[in-house]
């Protein structure tokens, strides 16, 4: 629409305008596609990692144990057990014998005995996902070259082993059982602490709470906890949990804990640490989901008669849980995730047996993940990726509940 | 493109439909604006009436949901042709919304900053940037309150007077149509008065159309009138369109009659 | 019939334990500030630290009697840097594509990918650090020039683990502008553009400005990444390709050592923990001024 002379102050240039508006659209959205790339090349990294051939020698080549071209599976139970006495001293075999009985034990178990005890296998060289993909010949090569004693396997680090065993020095047989276990533990001692305590607060400061300059105070106070740093929430752990209330938190004040002394560095602490700092986002959580509750239902309540307490507990209190549920959630995925207060607060670097009470030493999952990491050996890499995946499998499973809950109750 | 002065119509709108997802807010409306004139849309509340007047800058394209069918001419052409650019309509029918909405900004950049985009050029016979805001202000009726304080925000001023900065923004552009959607409704009655006579100055360099539910606003202020009223499928009709006089004092639908006395609405 | 008032004592329980809750998050702060305050006291008052040197010392050497912070400040900064350097433009540029261009459908889309990328634990970014960022810095400017722990590395992660935080508050603020203001610009002739970059932008500015201060807040205090990825042992330099060690990084190495309790050394984390309380407390707080401000100005 040319309408020359019209507008005669105007010169408008709308093609160069619109060219303009059309770069910087495009410019947002290169931005996003940047967002969602980081978390494909995150997610990426940790399948890469994750999956791969590995060339693994034995200590004791297997041929001096069954007859060439044939494996471990196909020998019989008592043909396994032979195996296992001829190869190992008395004491080891002893003490297998004694967790559990040759005789009763399963004969994958078996299989799973001489492999790991009799054979030793040992990591020698292991290969990322792409790699073994893309160039899977030179790999082969390679490994006949380097290791011609080796046998070069495809193998997932993640998998049912990894759930079920301790940690250990040699990766093959490295799990994350005490470190999950630890995990739950700590969370559990977390969420009993920090669910009523938050929904307390939160409901006083709703429900309860004039507007003084007091109550004002208190609520500040929580938004300004909810950005502190969680190391700060570490030192503060380390200061009253670990050193202050020492002889409770070891457990020496109720005669149990390990060996008597008084070694604050237990479960008990990291549970009550982490409760310190999910605590003001369960407040928060919670008092939105409060207020979101309509005042009509309130006053509908009084009118018949009920007390303040009644009308929360029978009317606010149902209305507002899938709300309250849903913030807990978010807030314990975050205490899941949580790495540094726990180190500061002591969390053992080597530890192989399920925690048995709250005054058990400890280890977390995204801890053992740290350590691995922390390791030069590649091959500790590939077992951290792994368990990272369990840890973000654990998260999203928590995370896709909180939301297909939210939107169950959404009305 | 013919000079404006040629035709008598300033828009003519013909079978136009809109949508808000499946539901027809608008219903088969054909109407023809006269140039130069206060033409005022009237009817109950959620006839559609806002709805049709920002169709006619296609404002309504910023609601995701919202689609039109049917055709509207500007001066011969029809707005809704694919090759026609949004912004380029905008510019010529300019806006003038319910609620006050200056930007933050000063008052002085309120008008500026519209005139700006829009390529403003200073210079040799035409005015400086400050002598064209003092124009805008003085044809909104502004200048004299707030000449002493053009540097103040746009929000520190009273609702009346923003609504007619917000007037005096939309001129600074210089629009062949200004749209006015309830551009009163929340004034008060005499920032109210002031908006009035603005419109009636105004229409003799623009064509003026606002939508108000004040009918004593209509007939005190415009020269034709529309009135809209909804079906039984809750979509907006126009009923009837005439001149005010006329519209008021010899209405030929009995629809509009029962809504101007009062009956319904 | 009595109408008098009479105890409900269920109910004072009640509201008395609710009472109790609602000042425990007091009790929390006063426990930071206490606790971690008076071991830092221990420390400044101990006759082996002089003040003055801790604020300007450039050595940081528990062993050597050596408390000079600015290694582990600058280290801090240097992270924060890389870190914003991602996290702001990325993290603006995604906030207007969502508030302003997206459609609602692939909104829906991309926020759970914000949130997932928000809800990955900071071990893991570390990790990533550690796999991916170090190495592929290393294949850019070369293995002799980038050490294998580096605080480019860690600040470019920490940009990322920063970004859904950026993006969420400065899509909040850009969506408190209200509509009407778009409306006026585009009634005007704006270009979609203008309207988002000349009145909207503005208009959010504010809110925008708390979020950049939160998101500096979150990366100096930020742990994991850095002790992973920035390197172990104070460093005082410019290079973010050399290792160093951040105020956080190094709490956490030497806590997560064997520490006796008591020592000048043990009481100096404590030194580093309440500055890094006190530094990020004042961001917050006032990047919530910041925010209730804007919130009042378009209720």
């Amino acid at each position: 629409m040319n309408q020359p002379g019209y507008q005669p102050y105007f010169s408008v240039n709308l093609p160069g305008r619109q060219a303009l508006s059309k770069v910087w659209r495009s410019l947002f959205l290169v931005t996003t596609a940047i967002a969602v790339v980081f978390l494909v090349i995150l997610v990426g990294t940790l399948i890469n990692q994750s999956v791969g051939y590995v060339a693994i020698e034995t200590k004791t080549p297997i041929a001096s144990l069954v007859s060439d071209g044939h494996s471990l599976e196909e020998l019989d139970k008592a043909e396994l057990v032979t195996l296992l006495q001829q190869n190992l001293t008395t004491g080891r075999y002893n003490t297998l014998n004694a967790s559990e009985p040759m005789e009763t034990r399963a004969k994958s178990d078996l299989v799973n005995l001489v492999y790991t005890e009799v054979l030793e296998p040992e990591v020698q060289e292991t290969w990322l996902l792409t790699e073994s993909i893309f160039h899977g010949n030179r790999i082969k090569a390679e490994a006949a070259e380097l290791h011609p004693d080796a046998l070069l396997q495809f193998k997932s680090w993640l998998n049912f082993n990894l759930l079920k065993t301790t940690q250990s020095s040699d990766p093959l047989a490295s799990g994350i059982r005490t470190a999950l276990l630890g995990s739950i533990w700590s969370i559990l001692i977390t969420i009993l602490v920090a669910f009523p305590l938050g929904v307390g607060a939160a409901l006083y400061l709703e429900e309860y709470a004039r507007d003084t300059w007091v109550n004002r105070m208190i609520q500040t106070n929580i938004n300004n906890l909810a950005g502190v740093p969680s190391i700060i929430y570490g030192m503060l752990g380390l200061a009253i949990f670990v050193r202050t209330l020492s002889v409770i938190t070891s457990g020496a004040a109720f005669g149990l804990g390990s060996g008597g002394s008084e070694n604050g560095r237990t479960l008990l602490s990291a549970g009550l640490t982490l409760a310190l700092l999910v605590l003001p986002l369960i407040i928060i959580n919670t008092q939105e989901a409060v207020k979101a509750v309509p005042d009509t239902l309130r006053q509908a309540s009084y009118g018949l008669g009920a007390t303040q307490w009644q009308t929360i507990w029978y009317h606010v209190l149902p209305n507002a849980m899938p709300g309250i549920l849903t913030g807990t959630i978010l807030a314990i995925s975050r205490a899941i995730g949580e790495t540094a207060p726990l180190v500061v607060v002591g969390a053992a670097t080597y530890i192989t047996f399920d925690p048995n009470n709250v005054f058990s030493r400890f280890t977390t999952l995204p801890i053992q993940i740290y350590q691995w990491s922390s390791r030069p050996q590649a091959v500790f890499q590939h077992i951290a990726a792994a368990a990272i995946l369990v840890l973000l499998i654990l998260l999203l499973s928590l995370n896709s509940f909180a939301i297909v809950l939210r939107n169950r109750y959404r009305k | 493109m013919d000079s404006p002065n040629n035709s008598e119509n300033a828009i003519e709108v013909s079978g136009l439909n809109i949508y808000y997802d499946k539901f027809r807010a608008v219903k088969n409306v054909s109407i023809a604006i006269k140039q130069k004139k206060v033409t005022a849309f009237i009817g109950p509340s959620g006839c559609g009436k806002s709805t049709m007047l920002r169709s006619l800058n296609r404002m309504n394209e910023l609601i995701p949901s919202c689609h039109t069918e049917g055709k509207v001419d500007f001066l011969g052409q029809d707005i809704y042709a694919p090759n026609v650019d949004p912004v380029e309509v905008r510019k010529r029918i300019g806006m003038v919304f319910q609620k006050p909405n200056p930007f933050p900004k000063s008052i002085y950049e309120n008008v500026a900053w519209s005139a700006r985009i829009n390529g403003f050029k200073p210079g040799l016979g035409r005015p400086s940037m400050d002598e064209w805001v003092e124009i805008c202000l003085r044809k909104a009726a502004l200048w004299d309150e707030v000449k002493d304080k053009l540097h103040q925000s746009g929000l520190s001023i009273s609702g009346g007077q923003q609504q007619r900065l917000c007037i005096a923004r939309t001129i600074a552009v210089q629009p062949q149509i200004i749209l006015m959607d309830e551009p009163a409704s929340a004034l008060d009655p005499i920032a109210t008065l002031k908006i009035e006579e603005l419109m009636r100055e105004l229409a003799d360099e623009y064509t003026i159309i606002v939508v108000t539910h004040n009918m004593q606003q209509a007939a005190r202020a415009s020269d034709y009138t529309a009135f809209f009223t909804m079906d039984e499928d809750r979509s907006g009709i126009l009923v009837e369109y005439d001149k005010t006089e006329k519209l008021y004092t010899n209405p030929s639908d009995s629809k509009t009659e029962a809504y101007i006395s009062g009956r319904f609405g | 019939m009595d109408l008098s008032k009479h105890s409900r004592p269920a109910e004072i329980l009640i509201k008395a334990f609710l009472v109790f809750c609602g000042f425990f998050s007091i009790l929390i702060t006063v426990g930071i500030i206490y606790e971690v305050g008076s071991e830092a006291l221990l420390f400044f008052s101990n006759p082996q630290v002089n003040l003055w040197k801790f604020f300007t010392g450039t050595v940081w050497q528990p062993q050597a009697q050596e408390f000079g912070i600015l290694p582990l400040v600058n280290a801090t900064f240097m992270t924060t840097l890389f870190a914003m350097m991602v996290a702001l433009p990325l993290g603006l540029g995604v906030a207007m594509y969502l508030s302003e261009y997206a459609t609602p459908r692939v909104r829906k889309v991309l926020k759970p990918v914000l949130e997932v990328l928000a809800g990955i634990p900071t071990v893991v970014y570390g990790y990533f650090a550690l796999t991916f960022m170090t190495p592929l810095l290393r294949q850019i400017f070369g293995v002799d020039v980038v050490n294998i722990y580096n605080t480019a590395s860690a600040g470019l992660v920490m940009g990322i683990l920063i970004l859904p935080l950026v993006a969420s508050m400065c899509e909040d603020a850009l969506s408190a502008v209200p509509q009407s203001l778009r409306d006026a610009s585009y009634a005007l002739g704006a270009t979609k553009f203008e309207t988002v970059v000349k009145i909207v932008l503005p208009a959010a500015i504010s809110g925008i400005a708390a979020a950049v201060i939160v998101a500096f807040s979150r990366a100096v205090g930020e742990t994991m990444i850095v002790a992973m990825a920035a390197g172990a042992g104070p460093n005082f330099t410019f290079n973010p390709f050399k290792s160093a060690e951040t105020m956080t990084g190094h709490i956490v190495r030497i806590s997560g050592g064997d520490l006796s309790y008591d020592s000048i050394d043990y009481n100096s984390l404590f030194a580093i923990a309440i500055l890094l309380f006190l530094f990020t407390l004042t961001l917050n707080v006032i990047s919530q001024r910041i925010v209730r401000k804007y919130r009042r100005k378009y209720e």
